[in-house]
This record gives structure tokens, C-alpha cells and sequence, in this order.
């Protein structure tokens, strides 16, 4: 492996593949919804290209700003479920035997395989009334009578928590696996119950890992448009849900590009803060 | 009375290891290990990789449960006690200082654990850093530090509630030869100012021989021997003890018919069998074998090589079949060139006789 920096044009040549790539299909077509967010819309599902700033002044409403705001709300709720769960999860699965592991990630990765629609339509199913899983609630006498546990938002919140949780597990995996396993039996000879080493050495010690993947299930919930419409009522629709809206149902391309470009900057805006709070501590993680 | 109590007290002060055994699955990776440490004692436990050795060691710690037996410190059986209640400190061959923390923040984490004040964590935090020979190091990152600094951390953290027992597994291991000859003449002297029962785990016989009063050797799961290094040195068990502490020649002996012991067609005089054994091994150290011109009463060889590392050399001699290695220096040795015909005397005084 070489070490030294690159210097020639020629050094930088293994670039360019993956550079091109990057230019074509996410450059390129970001920066074609960025100037179809200033142009103006026809009647009748056109538009041309001009410099308004309508779209965006649209956008700065109550009805929008709220949307906005339980997008991001749920989004960071979905975030913080899934690591909460996903993190101890993961840190006993890495402590299993190696085919109890096996077992389970080819598990997880099935999960992967099903879309969004199939997803939904399952959990709306176990929600329902007449085949959900309060029947069998009833079934072992803890209920009185089945009922619908949809739409709503905690049904909205299960199926989001249930699609994210395998990225979750996925993206912490290779970091807890490789984590010193000598790390928590110094703090019990330390004194330390089990538990308590965990929260204070593993937790603190996996901070980047941690912080990366709130970032990383954050932005993946962020995207969701199919389960707040099919497992909840439209005061649960995300702006994503309202963008594919404006988008293909009422043909307004340069709102709905305008609701994309804003959203993609709070996001960024909120993903910036997070490593500005997360990283102002020590940086000596890696020895 | 007085004196009885005394003794019953001095007899359960310690650690005691009492019938020990671990298995894994069909492996039993320690198999029945008693073994009684007093209070104050520098324990090593040597012997080759995947000898039980750590696992004993994770044992004493609480990491691993024992399979049968039971461990008992200071009269306290504390089979049944959690790792974390156990009051004992150790280091872990990879160190296991926390990342996330500086050196003063994981020397005083037990400190934290147990709720102690601030101001108190601080004042021992900078004792423990005095006796480690780092002042002034509290605030630093733990991976700014070098390797002989980070081991140093860890030996204070372990330290730093005044355990009972302190265990050490392989813990100079990563250190280079030179730091690592330096640390375990530290290790030993700090051992000896606290005076604290502590058990290191090593495969390294020279490090085992500078710092224990004790040294445990072990092979497939078993003590094979126990007792001071000179003892372990210079009265070998058996020849795996033999072979693993030091270098030594192990030489077939047998009885003649006029009961003399006979070692490469050799009687050797003064040298006696134990009685009811007719043929053996003789184990002698290299530095006792004594090499003259060939004549009576010496086994006759040859010298294939000789190894000159200055300070001491090393002569090979063949003679019936078996490779013997002495050993001496520059001063005492007369000049003696490969080829050479050469008698070996080994004093019977220095020969172990161990069972085949």
C-alpha cells in the first residue's frame, strides 16, 4: 500500500470512474431540481424556465412548516428507537456463537428484500381489526375485544421502526464486532456490574459508531413516503408524502423541487449540528 | 492457643485454589488445580500457550466459572461472587484502557464506580500517577501515550482501590525486549513496597524467574510443578519443566549390572537412581557440563559448532548419539576448534535424575 499523498493528475486517475458516476447521476439531476425549484409553473402541468422565488414562498406556511416539523420529529424518533434497540441488540448478537449470528443477520438481511409496500400492507394487516394481533391479545384474555390499531401514529412509528432497524443492526455490526471484549471485563474487575460497564464504557466508547448511525436511520426515515400514508391519517403525512403529492398527482414540479431543496438543507442543517454537538467532545477515539 | 489462632489465621490468609477444574465442552483446559498462594506472595504462571494458564487466571477473576472446585481468598469462598464484587484488580493483555477517557479518567473509574468524592479521586489519582513514575499525566488522551506509558495506566487503574489480589495476564507482552526486561524489575519492586498478592500469567520463563517468589508451572491443564524459581531451576519435576525453564540437557541414564549410573556409556560416579528405577533421564544445565581433554572417567565426544555471543559461549559436542551443550565463558575456556575430540564431565551433583 502506499502512504505518500497523491500528486500527479495521473495519481488521482482511479477517481474518475466513481467521479463521473457521481457527477451523472447525483450532481446532474440534484442540480436540475435545484433550478426547476426557481422556474414557473404552467397550467396544465408545465413549466418554464424563469427565476421566481413563489415556490419557496409558498412553502413558508403554517400548514407546511408543520408538516416539516413532525417530518423531522419522526424521523428523529425513528432514529433514536431504532439505535436504542439496535445497539444492545447488536452488541449481544456479536456476542453469540458464531452460528447463532450467522443465523440471525441472514435473518435481518431477508428483512431487507421486502419493499416498503409489502412492509406496509403487512403491519396494516397485523393492526387491523378483523386478523391483527389484538386478536390474540383477546385470545390469551388480556383484552376484551379486537380492535383496529390503525391508522394512527404509533402504527406509523412500528412499520418506520420495523423498515429501519435492519440498516441499524447492519451498519453497527462490523464496528461492535470488532470491539475489545476485554473492554467490559476490565470494568467489571473494576467494579462494575455488567450494565453498568456497558452504559458507561461500550456506550461512550462506540460514540462515533453511535452518531453515525442516528445520522444514517435519520436520513433513511426522512425519505419514507409509502407507510405514513398506508398505516397512518394524512396529520401523520411526512413532507416526503406531500412532495410525492405535488410531484405526481397535481403536477407541480417546481413546488414539489422546492419542498425537496428545503427539506435536503434542514436535513443537512440538523445532520451538521449533530456532528458539531457529537464531535466537540475528545477526539482521541482511535488508538 | 494464642499461637494456634495465629496459625489457623496465617493458614487462611492467601488465595487458595482448591480442586479447580474448567471444561470446555469434551476439553478440559484445567483439570483439577489445588494450589494455595500466602498473602503477599509474587505468583508466576508459566507455561506454553493453551495450558490453562489464563483460563486459571480469568477464574481467580470471576471472567470464567469454574467447572468444580473452589477459590477462596482469605478465608472467603468467592466461587459464588461476582467479578465486580470481588475487590481485585487486573491487567488485561491488551490493556483494555478506555478510549474514550484520559489517563487520569480510567485510573480513577473504579473510584467513580464506587462514589467517591472528587477531590478525594484527584488526590489518588495523582499518588497513583507518582508511583508509576508519570506526574502530571492526568489529562492527557490514553493514545497519546506510548506502550511502556499505557502499560504503566493500567497497572495503576488495577491499582487503585488497594486490592487484594492483583492479577496480571501476559501484561508485557507488547512491550519490546528491552522496556519489558526494565518493566518486570519495576513490576516486581512496586509489588514488594505494597505488598499485594499478585499472579502474573506469562510464557516467558525469564521474566517468571526476575519477579516471582513463586512459579507455577503448568502443562495440559495441570501444575506440573510449584515452588521458587532457583528450586524450579535447579530441581526440574520432569522433563517438560525441565525443557520449558531455561535450556538443559536431557540424556538417557541407565543402571549396569554392577548398580552404577551409566549415561552415554559413562558411569558416572555418585550419581545414584532412586531406588527401583532402572533407566531415566538426566537433566543438567548447560553451564554445569564441564568439557577437558578426552580421558578416564569423561564421555567421549566430538565438537560440531561453537556458538561465541561474546559474553558466554556455547559448545555443541556430539558423543553417542546425543547432542550435549555446555556452556561458559570466554575466561574459563581453553581454545577449542570444531572437529576436535573432547571429553564432557557432567558433576553429579548438578544432574536431576527425572522419570522417563
Amino acid at each position: 500500500m502506499r502512504r505518500e499523498p497523491p500528486r500527479t493528475l495521473a495519481d488521482y486517475a482511479p477517481l474518475a470512474f466513481p467521479a463521473i458516476m457521481l457527477v451523472v447521476f447525483f450532481v446532474i439531476p440534484f442540480s436540475t431540481m435545484i433550478a426547476v425549484s426557481f422556474f414557473r409553473r404552467q397550467q396544465g402541468g408545465f413549466y418554464t424556465p424563469d427565476f421566481v422565488l413563489d415556490n419557496y414562498a409558498r412553502f413558508l406556511s403554517a400548514f407546511f412548516g408543520g408538516v416539516l416539523g413532525f417530518s423531522l420529529m419522526l424521523a428523529v424518533m425513528v432514529a433514536v428507537i431504532c439505535v436504542s434497540i439496535g445497539f444492545p441488540f447488536t452488541y449481544l448478537l456479536t456476542k453469540a456463537s458464531r452460528r447463532a449470528q450467522i443465523v440471525w443477520l441472514v435473518c435481518i438481511l431477508s428483512v431487507l428484500s421486502l419493499s416498503e409496500v409489502i412492509i406496509g400492507f403487512a403491519w396494516s394487516t397485523l393492526f387491523s381489526r378483523t386478523a391483527g394481533i389484538t386478536n390474540l391479545l383477546v385470545a390469551v384474555g388480556l383484552m376484551a375485544e379486537p380492535r383496529a390499531l390503525l391508522p394512527g401514529f404509533g402504527a406509523v412509528l412500528t412499520g418506520m421502526v420495523y423498515q429501519a432497524l435492519p440498516y441499524t443492526i447492519l451498519v453497527l455490526y462490523p464496528s461492535l464486532v470488532r470491539l475489545d471484549p476485554t473492554l467490559l471485563e476490565a470494568a467489571r474487575t473494576l467494579g462494575a456490574s455488567p450494565l453498568r460497564g456497558f452504559f458507561n464504557i461500550i456506550v461512550p466508547a462506540q460514540r462515533n459508531t453511535i452518531v453515525a448511525t442516528l445520522i444514517m436511520v435519520f436520513v433513511f426515515a426522512l425519505g419514507c413516503y409509502l407507510l405514513p400514508q398506508i398505516l397512518g391519517r394524512p396529520q401523520h403525512w411526512t413532507l416526503s408524502v406531500l412532495i410525492t403529492d405535488q410531484a405526481i398527482y397535481q403536477s407541480n414540479m417546481p413546488f414539489a423541487a422546492a419542498m425537496a431543496v428545503f427539506l435536503v438543507l434542514i436535513s443537512l442543517a440538523l445532520v451538521g449540528l449533530t456532528l458539531l454537538i457529537g464531535g466537540t467532545g475528545r477526539q482521541h477515539h482511535d488508538a | 492457643m494464642a499461637q494456634d489462632l495465629l496459625n489457623r489465621k496465617q493458614n487462611m490468609s492467601g488465595l487458595s485454589i482448591e480442586g479447580v477444574s474448567k471444561t470446555f465442552g469434551t476439553f478440559r483446559a484445567v483439570d483439577d488445580i489445588t494450589l494455595h498462594v500466602p498473602h503477599g506472595t509474587f505468583v508466576c504462571m508459566l507455561g506454553p500457550s493453551g495450558c490453562g494458564k489464563t483460563t486459571l487466571l480469568r477464574m481467580i477473576a470471576g471472567l470464567e466459572e469454574p467447572s468444580a472446585g473452589r477459590i477462596v481468598i482469605d478465608g472467603e469462598d468467592i466461587t459464588p461472587v461476582p467479578t465486580h464484587k470481588r475487590n481485585l484488580g487486573m491487567v488485561f493483555q491488551s490493556l483494555a484502557l478506555f478510549p474514550h477517557l484520559t489517563v487520569g479518567e480510567n485510573i480513577a473509574y473504579p473510584l467513580r464506580i464506587r462514589g467517591v468524592a472528587r477531590a478525594q479521586q484527584r488526590q489518588r489519582v495523582e499518588e497513583l500517577l507518582a508511583l508509576i513514575h508519570l506526574p502530571g499525566f492526568a489529562d492527557r488522551p490514553v493514545s497519546k501515550l506510548s506502550g511502556g506509558q499505557r502499560q504503566r495506566v493500567a497497572i495503576a487503574r488495577a491499582l487503585a482501590l488497594s486490592p487484594r489480589l492483583f492479577l496480571l495476564d501476559e501484561p508485557l507482552s507488547a512491550l519490546d525486549a528491552k522496556l519489558r526486561e526494565a518493566m518486570q524489575v519495576e513490576l516486581r519492586q512496586l509489588q514488594e513496597r505494597l505488598g499485594i498478592t499478585t499472579i502474573v500469567v506469562t510464557h516467558d520463563q525469564r521474566e517468571a524467574m526476575t519477579m516471582a517468589d513463586l512459579v507455577v508451572v503448568m502443562g495440559e491443564g495441570r501444575i506440573r510443578q510449584a515452588a521458587s524459581p532457583i528450586e524450579i531451576y535447579r530441581r526440574p519435576a520432569d522433563a517438560f519443566v525441565a525443557g520449558f525453564i531455561g535450556s538443559t540437557n536431557l540424556l538417557p541414564v541407565e543402571v549396569d549390572r554392577a548398580g552404577r549410573a551409566v549415561v552415554l556409556g559413562q558411569a558416572i560416579p555418585d550419581l545414584a537412581l532412586p531406588a527401583g528405577m532402572s533407566r531415566g533421564l538426566v537433566s543438567i544445565r548447560p553451564e554445569d557440563v564441564r568439557l577437558q581433554p578426552p580421558g578416564d572417567g569423561a564421555i567421549r565426544g566430538r565438537v560440531s559448532f561453537i556458538r561465541d555471543l561474546g559474553g558466554t559461549i556455547e559448545t555443541f559436542v556430539e558423543a553417542g548419539g546425543s547432542t550435549i551443550v555446555a556452556v561458559t565463558t570466554p575466561r574459563e575456556r581453553d581454545d577449542i576448534a570444531a572437529g576436535t575430540e573432547i571429553g564432557v564431565i557432567l558433576p553429579a551433583e548438578a544432574c536431576v535424575v527425572l522419570e522417563e
